[in-house]
């Protein structure tokens, strides 16, 4: 079932889920994301114009991992928007991971806007043998 | 990157373009909103006499961005690269783009080529171009 691992069953993020509300009056989107697996681990990348090293929080609660990233775009009072193709605002999104996932040795770097998440596969996920006796 | 996901939960970023339709004909040459969408997404702002353009080009490097001025269009090249080069991988989600894009984008009015300040922070380009100072609108004094 190794395939199994971080299958990424997302968490529906549904308003009424959050304990916290949110405080700031922007919109919260869902990042665009890429999960790949390689023998090592796996890892997500996640698209968060905007959004810099110290506006990411990553948290691992209950094998659901959420990201969250605070937008730090400033727009001076003196420039009006006239035409729009994208919104400003927050982002959010969460995935559940399987067991097997070395929690502790998660590793995140952001760099242009996007998020980088290494997640290496626990020790405990490879293949033991185990030993039957003879009754 | 799809627009519907973007702009879920009542938010309605091209309200204001709505609103603004008229004049924005006028501004952009009856250009359908369809037909101007593309990678990357931008966003203009008008300034006294100056114009800001902002796009959103997340994971693309700097040096691999070209930016270019011509009269009242400002083309924006490069190239976006995958999350990585590994084949050998098993994809769970992939949801991200990458590959070359170009994209022009037509100004309210001609901008100074001498005069182009481009910034580029946590993947977010901004251009601030001004009108040249032989363009701007001249105060006519009327004679008593």
């Amino acid at each position: 079932m190794e395939q199994n691992i971080a299958q990424a069953t997302e968490q529906s993020v549904a308003p009424e889920s959050h304990d916290l509300e949110q405080t700031r009056p922007r919109p919260v989107f869902r990042p665009v994301a890429d999960i790949f697996e390689t023998r090592r681990g796996v890892t997500l990348v996640l698209e968060m114009p905007g959004v810099r090293a110290e506006g990411v929080e990553v948290t691992l609660e209950k094998r659901v991992l959420t990201i969250r990233g605070r937008s730090s775009v400033a727009r001076p009072d003196s420039y009006r928007r006239i035409y729009a193709e994208y919104g400003e605002g927050d982002y959010e999104r969460s995935f559940s991971l399987s067991e097997d996932i070395d929690a502790e040795n998660i590793e995140a770097t952001c760099k242009h806007g996007v998020l980088t998440l290494d997640l290496p596969k626990a020790q405990e996920a490879k293949p033991r043998q185990i030993n039957v006796r003879a009754a | 990157m799809t627009m519907a996901s973007r702009l879920g939960g009542g938010f309605d970023p091209l309200g204001e373009f709505r609103r603004l339709q008229n004049p924005m004909h006028r501004l952009f040459g009856q250009r359908p909103l369809a037909a101007a969408t593309g990678f990357p997404a931008v966003n203009l702002w008008a300034g006294a006499d100056s114009v800001a353009i902002t796009a959103e080009l997340p994971g693309v490097d700097p040096a691999d961005v070209e930016l270019s001025v011509k009269d009242d269009v400002l083309t924006v090249r490069g190239s976006r690269r995958p999350s990585t080069d590994e084949s050998d991988v098993a994809w769970h989600r992939r949801e991200r783009s990458h590959g070359q894009f170009q994209r022009m984008v037509q100004l309210p009015f001609r901008v100074d080529a001498e005069r182009v300040e481009a910034r580029f922070a946590d993947g977010v380009l901004e251009v601030d171009l001004q009108r040249p100072e032989a363009d701007k609108p001249r105060r006519i004094e009327i004679k008593h």
